[in-house]
């Protein structure tokens, strides 16, 4: 596995996040001013807003129409639509960047959306939650339930995360479909980034989140 | 014998509406013989009169234009009283000082279409030609030449470029239009309930109406100004189908249910025992009163033509190619006049075209009329879109000229 780890960022201190969510800054700062970008599941738009504050051409894709709505009434461009369905329609290279915040597990299909993201836009930026953190490999194994935490709190029967994986699962599908990982950083339960010289398997361990630069690797 | 009430005649005199079509209460904009209007059917149509009115105030930059397009049945009264009916304005909710579409912040424009029957050139206005009601003589026009006309009355008006294009239902449609042909005269664009293709279904209720009309004896086969009739029968059925498609079941359920006009019993005739038989009499007879039988024809005629795809080799994505314009799509959950599944394909489209759009379904079960209605969650977007549009367009409250 090769990956190529930059250094932190500069403005993302975790104790002064001010109103918006940490991860939220953290894929702010890995996109240019001027860039133009899609975020796929935008939710009520909070990541908009905050691009767009930072001078950067956002759209979005939210499946809910209360999402949607809450969105448009704020100004932002975003429409109702499906990631598994809906991303097909938009063109190769229409976008700088695609983001998928914190959606891929809830996708029927997380490699086809993956291929999408990738082909719509020059490079994507995924979140998920790390089905491997510590919390959820206890419950399993001690509670013998499966793992509900602060940030997934829906039970079993009525999560919409029909696809969960683990830091590890996500970098060996990005292998698989050659996907190239510019940046990868993993966010501890306070949103705080770990430190990047720890060993993949500490991050696999003790990352609540991880968030992933990507690129379309080389032709194989 | 079983009584028999149809359609009353229309209490305002034909002669009002007739007077409204060529000398209307409304700013005209006159286009002589070296000014003619080319239209799709391939005829000139010159000379030709556009009425309009407008509301707020032009700033220095021109650039806070906002065109609104009526529907249909609509007229440029958007937001003062009818001259003909004395009603207000038909989107005075939408429009006005602190409202969705602020005339504290925007000039307003709202021109009745070619065709209509409220002032612009159409089959209700006497042909110079002839010195006669041009009736079935008048040609076939379509949504591009109703836009075509629009253009020609902004250029009138010195503006090169509208801030927003707004309508709904046949409003969306010229808003479209607009869009699809000038798109570097249209900074954004507010279609809402529409589509960029008249379905099958729509095409057939059309048909009815207009056959509706055809069949009323006072048609006259078009010449009625002559006979002094008026087809208001055979208007008055068409406005009455088209009336059901406006609302909804659930709209129609809540509204009226199966409850008695005025009585407790049925009166075993066909007589209007049921509210709702009444309440759409009711919408029937209002209509004759303000509209040209003729002129439905020839506007239901527009929006069965229309087909932007059609117009760029059948794929819609080529006819918003490259477009700068920032678009916001509305649909109304209960519309099935203008599905919801219409507006999508239009946003598909768009996103093809990677242009910038907004698309909002908005839950309510008033049907098709919804983007008539004072309905929060719409007025609240409308407005956000225009603010937010306005913005980008380097405009802010209170630069009108005073």
């Amino acid at each position: 596995m090769s990956i190529q780890q930059t250094l932190p960022l500069a403005g993302v201190t975790p104790d002064r996040t001010g109103n918006y969510r940490s991860d939220h800054l953290l894929v702010a700062e890995m996109i240019e001013r001027g860039s133009k970008v899609l975020d796929v599941g935008c939710g009520d738009g909070e990541l908009l807003m905050l691009l767009e504050s930072r001078g950067i051409d956002g759209r979005g894709i939210e499946l809910s129409r209360e999402g949607v709505n809450r969105c448009v009434a704020k100004g932002l461009a975003v429409v109702q639509g499906d990631a598994d369905t809906d991303l097909v329609n938009y063109p190769d290279d229409a976008f700088d960047y695609v983001i998928l915040s914190q959606t891929l597990q809830a996708t029927r299909q997380p490699k086809a959306v993956l291929e999408n993201l990738l082909r719509i836009g020059h490079r994507a930026i995924v979140s998920f939650p790390n089905f491997g953190f510590w919390r959820m490999r206890l419950q399993l194994l001690v509670g013998g339930h499966m793992p509900r935490t602060e940030n997934l709190p829906a039970t079993w029967y009525d999560t919409p995360n029909i696809h969960f994986c683990t830091i590890k699962d996500f970098v060996q599908l990005c292998d698989e479909i050659n996907v190239k990982m510019e940046r990868a950083v993993a966010l501890d339960l306070y949103g705080r980034p770990l430190r990047l010289n720890l060993p993949w398997w500490f991050w696999n361990m003790f990352g609540e989140q991880g968030v992933f630069l990507l690129s379309r690797g080389k032709a194989k | 014998m079983t009584k028999v009430q149809s359609i009353a005649s229309p209490a305002i005199h034909g002669e009002d509406r007739a007077h409204e079509a060529d000398h209307p209460t409304s700013q005209l904009a006159k286009f002589g013989m070296d000014q003619p209007l080319k239209l799709d059917c391939g005829i000139d149509l010159a000379p030709f009169q556009i009425a309009y009115q407008t509301y707020g105030k032009l700033n220095a930059d021109r650039s806070n234009a906002i065109l609104v397009c009526h529907a249909l049945t609509g007229d440029q009264h958007v937001n003062n009283p009818h001259p003909v009916t004395g009603k207000p304005g038909w989107w005075d909710t939408m429009v006005g000082p602190g409202r969705p579409l602020d005339t504290n912040s925007y000039f307003v424009i709202c021109s009745n279409v070619i065709g209509g029957c409220m002032g612009s050139t159409g089959p209700a206005s006497i042909n110079p030609a002839t010195a006669k009601v041009w009736g079935l003589d008048f040609p076939i026009i379509t949504i591009p030449d109703m836009v075509r006309a629009q253009t020609m009355l902004i250029d009138r008006l010195g503006i090169e470029t509208l801030f927003c294009v707004v309508g709904g239902s046949m409003g969306g449609m010229q808003a479209l239009q607009w869009t699809a042909a000038y798109p570097e005269r249209v900074f954004s664009t507010l279609a809402i309930a529409c589509s960029t293709r008249h379905s099958a279904q729509n095409i057939a209720f059309h048909e009815l109406g207009r056959q509706a009309v055809m069949a009323d004896p006072d048609w006259r086969a078009g010449r009625y100004f002559e006979h002094g009739t008026h087809p208001h029968r055979g208007l008055g059925v068409a406005r009455m189908a088209a009336h059901i498609t406006y609302l909804s079941d659930a709209a129609l359920h809540r509204k009226f249910g199966r409850r008695m006009q005025d009585r407790d019993l049925p009166t075993f005739s066909f007589d209007a025992d049921f509210q709702v038989e009444s309440y759409l009499r009711y919408q029937g007879s209002s209509f004759v009163e303000r509209f040209d039988a003729n002129s439905y024809l020839y506007l239901t005629r527009a929006m069965d033509y229309f087909d932007i795809a059609a117009d760029h080799d059948g794929a819609l994505a080529r006819a918003f190619r490259g477009i700068k314009t920032r678009f916001c799509v509305v649909s109304f959950t209960s519309d099935w006049l203008f599905p919801t599944a219409e507006s999508r394909a239009l946003v598909h489209a768009l996103n093809a075209s990677s242009a910038r759009v907004s698309f909002a379904e908005i839950e309510t079960d008033r049907g098709h009329d919804a983007f008539l209605l004072e309905v929060p969650e719409f007025f609240d977007i409308s407005r956000a879109f225009l603010q937010s549009a306005g913005k980008a367009r380097g405009l802010g409250n209170g630069d009108a000229e005073p």
